[in-house]
């Protein structure tokens, strides 16, 4: 009899301590009454909002719209790209969200079913390329950020060499990295960029070997497309400088960054939240840049090289007036052909399936 | 590719996870299959950075790991000493809580970093003769001390397992424990010892990646490492000493990838990251042909030991 108690109180234990592990941090909502005027929103996060990186800037958007909306949200962390997204999203819709943010690309074709099987809810999914009657991809135009940033890291660099620490060779990471290089070279035509692959978007120890790795190469500046602060530690430990990503990285590494290239999601997820509310809500394909304001280059910081504000402002001012575009040619790839002839410039559809390095990227995509 | 360099490199990606292997042994000398690492890890390493972050002082961090990661660990002594539980559960259970305990607690602690004061007290120590040793010397004793803590506590369990009555005993609970119980040794105490000592050293693994390794805190900073280190165990063959060669061995692999990219070797990294687990089937296969007691787990491992149905 005692034995079995004990088993009891055992199995009880074990299960209150699942519990504890797996209870989600965002306050529950009660039943919130679904009214046309009110938006109960659903944010569905791939990583840990204390990454200090990606998921964290789409929750800082997220603060954001509530502070501007007033509007209840409720959040759902690290949630891997499989099926399991679809029963975050259900959940949700049964805690009465009417709004949905899905913000990883794998969880496009889940979303997508997803939203055939929840005809009244709008879904917004991040970085993807489809869409439904209610379901919109929405992205933003990063790589005009990340050629501001490239200019700054090319005004700062002595090697004439920077590493970039880089997750998987997908478009999105291989047009970064093209953006990034022809900043750097629009003002110093020597600079190198060498690309090594992590395999990971969250790894914060291999990430920062991987830049260390990089520094033993030659590099003096550490660029990076990850999602979190790793790299940055590793030119602030050898005394070098950094260029961040998706948030404001410079309280990872005060001595080592020189500016990051930002997400501000807030602006957008205020948009879309009230277009719903508003009942003049629109699937689209939603792709802006600088001039939207939903990226950005956090301000330059006093390790930033003389003069390289003046310039990113010339450059940001020209990308905003249309007199300049980071993808018009020419544009050559590594093996010095032409890719993009002088005069015409890359369509979205040539930019969002890149799949070749520009002249001046060191690495290979494999 | 520098060789000492990379050698170097290895050595400080393999020493989380010499700790946490450390841990594990400690665990499974006694009997005890413990898969909450990860968990444990975490804990130790938000508990460290906390202290560090709050006191400066290295010392204060490394006891906070130690005492945090040991806490987990006795949850998980109840559970599967006294109460019995299934250990594959419990242990699973417990990555699960350590997991959103640490980002609980690590919720103000995103972006925060270690003060230059604390990090020159984890600055690498050159021993001197040693670091002397070509090729080995510079990457294994240029280190930081808490590399060294690693080390000493490896040949300190090596030495405490083969040498003293008290880990005789507690080999003899790991291997029989119904027969260490009528040679009159406490069964039980001695399991609750080994499992708190082990997962002080696996918070000590965490600590090591938020106060010297990134340092930083950000959440889930150990991405897995926990579970190379349940491996690593098998790798090691239940041997502290062979330990320290795994986690190098394994570190090295985790970050070979990088610097053959470096020097314009491309090698698929998903090739790389898969070494380290064929490797230690293919020692298990190893060990279950040539049975012998060497190699082999302790034969009370993962069994839950009830006086009663001797």
């Amino acid at each position: 009899m005692k034995k079995i108690l004990l088993k009891a109180g055992a199995l009880l234990m074990t299960g209150m301590l699942v519990l504890a592990g797996c209870a989600p941090k965002a306050a529950e909502g009660g039943n919130a009454a679904k009214t046309e005027k009110s938006a109960k929103v659903g944010f569905i996060y791939v990583g840990p909002t204390g990454d200090g990186g990606w998921s964290y800037a789409h929750d800082q958007g997220r603060k954001y719209l509530e502070e501007q909306l007033g509007v209840e949200t409720i959040i759902k962390e690290s949630v891997p790209e499989t099926q399991e997204v679809e029963k975050v999203a259900a959940d949700m819709i049964d805690q009465g969200c009417n709004v949905i943010f899905a913000t990883s690309f794998g969880y496009m074709d889940y979303i997508e079913k997803m939203s055939k099987e929840y005809p009244e809810v709008k879904f917004f999914h991040c970085s993807g390329y489809k869409t439904t009657e209610n379901m919109t991809a929405y992205f933003g135009r990063v790589y005009q950020a990340r050629y501001l940033s490239g200019i700054v890291a090319g005004m700062q660099t002595k090697t004439n060499k920077i590493g970039y620490v880089a997750a998987f060779p997908i478009p999105e990471v291989i047009r970064g990295i093209n953006a990034f290089t022809l900043g750097a070279q629009s003002v110093n035509p020597d600079v190198k960029v060498q690309v090594t692959w992590t395999n990971t978007w969250y790894d914060p120890a291999k990430e920062k070997d991987a830049a260390v790795a990089l520094l033993d190469t030659g590099a003096d500046i550490i660029a990076q497309h990850q999602d979190t602060a790793g790299p940055q530690q590793a030119a602030e430990e050898r005394g070098v400088w950094a260029v961040g990503y998706n948030s404001d990285m410079s309280s990872f590494a005060p001595k080592a960054n020189l500016t990051s290239a930002v997400w501000n999601w807030g602006p957008y997820y205020v948009q879309a939240v009230q277009s719903v509310i508003d009942g003049t809500y629109k699937s689209e394909s939603y792709w802006k840049g600088l001039d939207a304001g939903i990226v950005d280059l956090s301000p330059l910081t006093a390790n930033a090289p003389e003069g390289a504000q003046a310039k990113v402002d010339e450059a940001k001012k020209a990308i905003l007036d249309g007199t300049l575009n980071p993808f018009a040619g020419p544009i050559k790839d590594q093996s010095g052909a032409e890719k993009v002839a002088a005069g015409s410039a890359m369509t979205d559809e040539e930019m969002l399936s890149f799949d070749w390095f520009v002249e001046g990227v060191e690495g290979e995509i494999k | 590719m520098e060789i000492s360099l990379f050698l170097s490199a290895a050595v400080i990606a393999g020493t989380p996870l010499l700790f946490a292997t450390l841990g594990g042994i400690m665990n499974e000398k006694v009997g005890n299959l413990n898969l909450g690492v990860e968990g444990m890890m975490l804990m130790g390493a938000i508990a460290g950075f906390t202290v560090g972050f709050q006191t400066n002082n290295p010392v204060l961090a490394l006891i906070g790991a130690g005492v945090v990661g040991a806490i987990g660990a006795f949850i998980y002594a109840v559970l599967t000493v006294s109460l019995r539980a299934n250990q594959v559960v419990t242990g699973l259970a417990l990555t699960i809580f350590g997991t959103g305990f640490s980002a609980f607690l690590g919720q103000n602690m995103v972006g925060k970093i270690i003060s230059d004061g604390m990090k020159a007290k984890f600055a690498p120590v050159r021993i001197p003769l040693l670091s002397q040793i070509p090729i080995i010397g510079e990457p294994l004793f240029n280190q930081s001390p808490f590399v060294y803590l690693g080390y000493i506590s490896a040949i300190l369990l090596l030495l405490y397992f083969t040498y003293t009555s008290f880990g005789l005993n507690a080999r003899m609970v790991g291997e029989n424990p119904a027969a260490a119980d009528a040679a009159g040794i406490n069964v039980e105490l001695y399991k609750y010892i080994h499992i708190l000592i082990g997962g002080a050293f696996c918070g000590l693994g965490g600590a090591f990646l938020s106060l010297v390794y990134v340092p930083a805190w950000q959440e889930g900073i150990t991405a897995g490492r926990g579970w190379i280190a349940v491996a690593l165990v098998i790798f090691a063959g239940w041997n502290p000493l062979k330990a320290v060669i795994g986690g190098i061995l394994f570190g090295g692999l985790d970050i070979l990838g990088f610097r053959l990219q470096g020097a314009g070797l491309n090698v698929n990294q998903f090739f790389l990251d898969m070494v380290p687990y064929v490797v230690t089937i293919v020692v298990l296969v190893a060990a279950g042909v040539k049975k012998n007691s060497l190699n082999a787990p302790p034969k009370g491992l993962g069994n839950a030991y009830f006086r009663e149905e001797r």
